[in-house]
């Protein structure tokens, strides 16, 4: 086990709209794979009888809540884990539904790829724009298509290059480096993970092979410096004390010039104490604790920073997307969470509403649930913050709803460049 | 002064050790009066164990609590004590026999199943101490409803979980403020499977219970299950009794946790074990998880773990 090359781990979300077989996907994937124990393979049978969908429904595996199996459809996102000889995953089955695109967003936030299901007959459907336009805006570059339901269309190459033209323009809009479409029936299994023997003219991998191929940990990848929020600070024996939190951006070493933020002090690592015991050396990833060379009133909420360093502000222009059901509108009171900081916020400024169709920024005096919006945010206290596209961590906020705590949309530092 | 080691590669063990480290700081930093539910099985045993690292050298700074339902394994119950006692922790115990005495939950008899009852003692518990915030093991791949279950899943003041209404979870940005009256349930191992679970314990040496291990024990075959026979399960007319090597793959309340057959004796022999099984750790020993498709939906719902 442990003399074993550590094999890579691939987090993928789920995209696209409801009824295009995103569940169904998984669950071929899962069976496939030999993933599910011998138990739950029954239970899925069991449960697929009981309600006279077939002998084994594969949405099942994932749809496991009551509601989701009666109506079928998925309304929360699932997490599933899954190994092959040469990788890890974690899967987040994400719901189509537009209703429920906070939690697609939810899953999409930590994902190293999309995996994008339509159903090839129809084509590209608004919701499938949708929520790619959401991938890309939280940072997804990569994306695997899985143009499904080949098998109602007899497998005619014609559907499958109309795909391949929809997601191309699309994607060369939203910015994707890579994006692959496979012709598969989810159903029956065809190009999943078996070839398919039902047709000649497509010579790629399957979605297997395509997942396993595909580059690993890009959602940490960052252009910043070494940034470390403090979650807690940790009194030592002795006295002296040390700060808590995780590495994100770039590493952290001993000896590296640090600068104290927002209070704009600087000073030096003397030590790194990390989950394996002292290091000169902490990842991106890694909770660790530091030693500073100097005696400093750090405490929860400030950041250590290596340079380039992070802009201290109190007003930042961002992207939001809504999750509220009253719509956002500027000049209401809510809480903001940045990394380990929570402060009074406020949305002084509705730069536009973002036409999901047609990309285009149009005014607007609201933001409804599900949108996306261009905004400028004022903080009572200030925050120490990265460009979304330079660093997921130091770029990215929630909003919170000062009477019920719920969290009411997600934000971005800055804005791409296809807005 | 010593010189520090470099800094070897960053495996998928020390990420989901960083990443429950965080979330217990995350949650230790935002909530009043956190708690750390522990009930002496594998993946509570791996959260106290990473408590005790992410607050080192200070003590845990949030009491421990056992839901007991009054039907122990002896091994767990000592277990449970030498470990507070080992990290100074505040050791609560919360007992399923006082809600059953205090007219709380219907008195299902000295051999009847208590383990949906432990959510009534739980929940009056939570009331009683104002916990904020519960800590627990669970793990999203143990079951179907738990794979849908945020890092922080919030609870409403009766204490229920409504999975369509959960709060959008993005980033590691892990939002824990409640109102009065309501707490969040967070569970730092929500990535973790089994399989990390066991190679975590060997690498770390995590203590357990001597259960977990092969050992003779006197068993009754029922519903396709190997109960210890005992205090709280005794043959009924058509069953016997067979002394076999078994072992316990979760501990629960030791009326409906079955054992497995099993000559696993050493943490590297599980592993291997457990690499290589056809059923579900809950499929394997969990009777309670059989009633019906939704069971631990059902449960998670009311308050359950």
């Amino acid at each position: 086990m442990t003399t074993e090359t550590p094999v890579e781990l691939l987090r993928f979300a789920t995209v696209g709209s409801v009824d295009d077989g995103k569940s169904t996907l998984i669950g071929r994937l899962l069976v496939d794979t030999r993933q599910l124990f011998d138990d739950q393979l029954d239970a899925v049978a069991e449960a697929s009888a009981k309600r006279g969908v077939g002998d084994l429904d594969l949405s099942f595996v994932t749809d496991g809540l009551r509601a989701e199996r009666e109506q079928g459809i998925t309304i929360d996102v699932a997490y599933r884990y899954a190994s092959t000889p040469t990788r890890k995953f974690v899967i987040a089955d994400c719901p189509g539904h537009v209703q429920y695109t906070r939690n697609m967003a939810t899953g999409a936030s930590t994902a190293d790829l999309a995996l994008v299901v339509l159903d090839a007959n129809q084509g590209l459907k608004e919701q499938t724009r949708r929520h790619l336009c959401i991938a890309a805006l939280l940072g997804v570059r990569n994306i695997i298509v899985a143009a499904n339901k080949m098998d109602m269309a007899d497998w005619d190459r014609a559907p499958y290059d109309a795909v391949v033209k929809q997601i191309d323009e699309l994607g060369e809009r939203l910015g994707f480096e890579s994006s692959l479409v496979i012709p598969v029936s989810a159903l029956m299994g065809d190009n999943v993970v078996e070839r398919s023997n039902e047709e000649s003219w497509y010579e790629g991998p399957t979605v297997l092979e395509a997942l396993e191929q595909a580059t690993a940990g890009s959602w940490s990848s960052s252009n910043s410096g070494a940034r470390l929020p403090i979650q807690w600070v940790l009194r030592q024996n002795g006295g002296g004390r040390t700060y808590a939190g995780m590495v994100n951006g770039a590493s952290l070493h001993v000896g590296d010039a640090v600068t104290l933020l927002p209070q704009n002090l600087e000073t030096t690592v003397r030590a790194i104490k990390g989950v394996r015991g002292d290091g000169s050396e902490a990842a991106p990833g890694l909770s660790v604790d530091v030693d500073l060379a100097s005696d400093t009133d750090a405490g929860r909420g400030d950041m250590l920073a290596t340079a380039p360093l992070p802009t201290v502000t109190r007003e930042i222009e961002a992207t939001v997307c809504w999750f509220g059901e009253t719509p956002l509108s500027t000049g209401t009171r809510l809480r903001l969470k940045h990394t380990s900081r929570t402060t009074p916020a406020r949305v002084s400024d509705l730069h536009g509403v973002v036409d999901i169709a047609t990309l285009d920024v149009a005014p607007g005096e609201q933001l409804a649930m599900n949108e996306i919006g261009l905004v400028t945010i004022q903080t009572a206290e200030p925050l120490v913050v990265d460009d979304y596209r330079d660093n997921r961590v130091t770029g990215s906020f929630v909003l919170i709803d000062e009477r019920t705590n719920a969290t009411v949309a997600a934000g971005m530092v800055g804005h791409v460049d296809f807005l | 002064m010593n010189t520090p080691t470099p800094t070897a590669a960053v495996d998928h063990l020390d990420l989901l050790e960083s990443h429950a480290i965080f979330i217990l700081r995350e949650v230790a930093a935002e909530c009043e009066r956190p708690v750390l539910l522990f009930s002496g099985g594998k993946d509570s045993a791996v959260l106290l164990h990473l408590a005790a690292k992410a607050f080192a050298p200070q003590r845990i700074p949030f009491p421990i609590m056992h839901v007991d339902t009054g039907h122990n394994f002896r091994e767990v119950l000592e277990y449970r004590d030498q470990m507070a006692e080992h990290y100074q922790a505040q050791l609560l115990i919360a007992k399923v026999q006082d809600s059953i005495d205090q007219g709380r939950v219907p008195d299902p008899g000295p051999l009847g199943m208590r383990n949906r009852l432990q959510t009534v003692t739980l929940l009056d518990a939570i009331n009683a101490h104002t916990f904020d915030a519960a800590f627990g093991g669970a793990r999203r791949d143990e079951d179907k409803a738990r794979a849908k279950e945020r890092v922080l899943s919030f609870r409403d003041s009766f204490g229920q979980w409504d999975p369509r209404h959960q709060r959008p979870e993005l980033w590691q940005l892990y939002q824990g403020k409640v109102n009065p009256g309501e707490h969040l349930r967070a569970f730092p191992l929500s990535d973790w499977t089994e399989l990390d679970v066991w190679q975590y314990i060997q690498r770390e040496n995590v203590p357990l219970p001597a259960i977990y291990f092969a050992h003779k024990r006197p068993v009754i075959k029922r519903n396709g299950m190997w109960l210890a026979a005992g205090e709280f399960v005794h043959p009924v007319p058509g069953e016997v009794i067979e002394r076999h090597l078994v072992r316990y793959r979760t501990v629960g309340d030791a009326s409906c946790t079955g054992a497995v057959l099993s000559s696993a004796s050493t943490i590297a022999d599980i592993i291997t074990e457990i690499s290589t099984t056809n059923v579900s750790e809950r499929g394997a020993t969990r009777a309670d998880d059989k009633f019906s498709e939704t069971a631990m939906e059902d449960r998670k719902r009311e308050g359950y773990f």
